[in-house]
């Protein structure tokens, strides 16, 4: 079976609202604050609505940096992303002045260094954005507490957080989605019959949706085609791989039983009608691969259109 | 355990707009849960389940949003489920709180959807190039716009028909205080002078982008008072995206839901004994092929309903009088403001846009390529 990387990604954009939006301000001015609860519990970090009663909750009180270790874990090989690029410590960490633990990551030499009770404090990145990654992480030890060197807390208030996502798949073609990829890769364009419906599939299933069985015959079908309906896309939008405008249109090759999505060239957009008789335009043998887009585009090939009739029931 | 009457008795939702900055995901949906809780004189504490409903979870990049959010949502020690079904979502998640109380599970439910589009980009999310394929995919106006040529192809609609719809939806937003869009000023002429997006669809012919919550409380008939709107029939049906032969115009899923939802709530001509509908119609031309997919007009027709103004708040059967989703497009929640806004109608608590004598309403959504239809029919009567 063929597989090949499928990786979306999209910088997110949070909003935080007012409770969370001072909650971040602290931690750009490093301070870390905690939302009183309905029951005078003190959450940290702070959470808009209480744990019990769901109250909206709007009172936020400083805590101390400094804490104790409530429970941990050791990541002996961090993954890309994480807060420390050495092996370190995923804890539970109680601030003074908080009434629940919070998750970071400790640093230490290693795992031996590690137990619970242990006392640490906030280590601040050194270029904040108002976020939870402002605490790079906590390190072993007590930290300044309010007699000391703690800066004030902030009457800000952030509005908005970039998130960056990016996702890592590998994304696998049916048994024969595959068989029909490798014959692009040669040239030739092969859809499977369905065993019950006798309906022929391209690309071909791994189950037909009307039975549930994998298409199996092999039929290949020439590069001639019937346009059955279409549109052309003028909108950009992000991470669009066609330049707009373009034609994009259902394309019913001759011998299938279903249309595909590819786009039409070699006319005016205007010019291009339901029906519109069209041939495959391929792209030079060399740079053919196992996809649909060995295909360059489809273009008119001259024919008179296909009567309505013979493509209404695949619209 | 026979089946119990379902009433909703509260409906909330937020002004829907482009951006709604000044709240997170949570708060925006607390704002919804706060409106309909007050509407049905209710505390969070008298709500014994919460259903949640959300489109993809890519849209805001989010895994598993109804976690983060329980306690937003007052479920905290109480059931709770997410209900995902693509666009349709906040129907069907209306549709499964109603069933939680027409069953006897719940005698008080609480239906919350969302949609915070501002924190990502839909386009982006719903065009993701597969491996293998053309990267063809332009958003959900680039997946509609072929199908809505075949619909103009197949029934000789005049071209001005989805141009009408248009007017007639973004007019009826200005009666609507919870509108994103309102625009009194609109016309024939300048829908038809706007940008061309996914030719045939133009740009004042398509939904915005909306960030907004819907909520809805549905109790059994011993915590329904006088003012309630009876739910007498709920329906959803599926199909696969894609097969041989498959009717994209009039989806035989939706033709199956509403063929169900007539007869269990005993309705044999839906245009006579309807007297509003709120249906999900993100492109204009969905209204006239919604109205024959749902059994209002036989095919071919149900442009000949919008063309006589039959559809408009004064016609046989007002569609979207609250301006619908071409008007508001939180995704997520914009099917449960079609079932809320059809509760709203028999309730008579639509405010400005309220149908006068409307009794009996219907509530529509659908979602993914026109595979998920949900669907609710409700009256000011009890069953």
């Amino acid at each position: 079976m063929l597989s090949a990387p499928l990786e979306p990604g999209f910088d997110y954009t949070r909003s935080y609202g007012p409770l969370l939006g001072r909650f971040a301000a602290g931690l750009r001015a490093c301070r870390i604050l905690g939302a009183r609860g309905a029951d005078g519990k003190v959450h940290v970090p702070a959470v808009e609505y209480d744990p019990e009663t769901a109250a909206a909750l709007s009172e936020l009180v400083p805590v101390s940096p400094t804490g104790t270790v409530r429970t941990w874990s050791w990541q002996s090989a961090p993954l890309s992303g994480q807060p420390l690029e050495q092996p370190f410590a995923w804890a539970l960490i109680q601030l003074d002045g908080a009434d629940t633990a919070m998750l970071h990551a400790v640093e230490a030499p290693g795992p031996e260094a590690m137990r619970t009770g242990m006392r640490v404090h906030a280590r601040w990145a050194a270029e904040r954005r108002g976020a939870i990654t402002d605490i790079a992480c906590f390190v072993p030890g007590e930290g300044p507490d309010e007699r000391g060197e703690l800066p004030e807390v902030p009457d800000a208030v952030e509005e908005m957080l970039t998130s960056p996502i990016h996702l890592s798949y590998m994304h696998s073609a049916s048994p024969q989605e595959s068989t029909y990829l490798r014959e692009l890769a040669e040239g030739r364009v092969v859809g499977m019959r369905c065993p019950v419906c006798r309906k022929v599939y391209v690309p071909p299933r791994g189950a037909c949706p009307v039975d549930g069985v994998p298409t199996e015959e092999e039929v290949e079908l020439g590069d001639n085609a019937t346009i059955t309906t279409f549109c052309v896309v003028n909108v950009p939008f992000p991470g669009q791989r066609i330049k707009p405008p373009y034609v994009c249109a259902y394309i019913l090759l001759d011998g299938a039983d279903i249309p595909f999505l590819h786009i039409v060239l070699g006319c005016a957009a205007s010019e291009v009608r339901m029906g519109m008789r069209v041939r495959a335009a391929w792209k030079p043998r060399e740079e053919w691969t196992t996809n649909l887009a060995n295909i360059d585009h489809f273009t008119p090939n001259g024919e008179p259109d296909a009567p309505f009739e013979s493509y209404a029931h695949h619209l | 355990m026979g089946e119990q009457a379902a009433a909703v008795i509260g409906t909330g939702q937020t002004r829907h707009t482009t951006k709604r900055h000044d709240v997170s995901i949570a708060g925006l949906c607390r704002e919804a849960v706060d409106r309909a809780l007050a509407d049905a004189n209710m505390d969070i504490a008298d709500i014994d389940a919460v259903v949640l409903g959300k489109a993809p979870d890519l849209f805001e990049g989010v895994m598993m949003p109804e976690l983060a959010l329980s306690d937003a949502i007052g479920a905290t020690g109480k059931p709770m489920m997410r209900v995902h079904t693509a666009g349709s979502v906040g129907g069907s998640t209306a549709n499964v709180a109603a069933n939680l109380v027409r069953s006897g599970t719940h005698r008080r439910v609480l239906a919350i959807a969302f949609e915070k589009q501002s924190e990502s980009n839909a386009m982006w999310a719903l065009s993701i190039a597969v491996p293998f394929n053309m990267p063809v995919n332009a958003g959900a106006g680039g997946y509609f716009a072929p199908h809505v040529r075949s619909y103009i192809r197949r029934s000789g609609a005049p071209e001005e028909i989805g141009a009408r719809v248009a007017v007639k939806d973004r007019r009826n937003g200005v009666r609507n205080e919870f509108a994103h869009l309102r625009q009194p000023d609109i016309t024939l002429e300048s829908v038809q002078a706007s940008t061309m997006l996914w030719d045939p669809i133009r740009f004042d012919e398509t939904c915005p982008s909306s960030d907004g919550a819907a909520a809805v409380v549905i109790t059994d008939e011993h915590s329904a008072g006088k003012r309630a709107a009876w739910i007498h029939a709920t329906a959803m049906r599926t199909e696969p995206t894609t097969y041989s032969g498959r009717d994209q115009v009039n989806p035989r899923a939706g033709r199956d839901a509403a063929a169900a939802l007539w007869r269990d709530a005993g309705i044999t001509d839906p245009l006579s004994e309807v007297d509003v509908a709120e249906i999900y119609v993100p492109f204009s031309w969905f209204e006239p092929m919604w109205l024959e997919n749902l059994g209002f007009a036989e095919e071919g027709k149900g442009w000949v309903l919008t063309e006589a103004g039959e559809t408009e708040p004064t016609g046989r059967l007002p569609v979207n009088p609250s301006g619908g989703v071409l008007c508001s497009n939180p995704i997520g929640a914009s099917g449960m403001v079609r079932f809320a806004e059809a509760a709203m109608q028999v309730m008579g608590s639509a405010g400005e846009h309220q149908v006068d004598g409307a009794r009996t309403a219907l509530g529509h959504a659908y979602g993914g390529g026109s595979q998920y239809f949900s669907m609710w029919l409700v009256r000011s009567e009890k069953p």
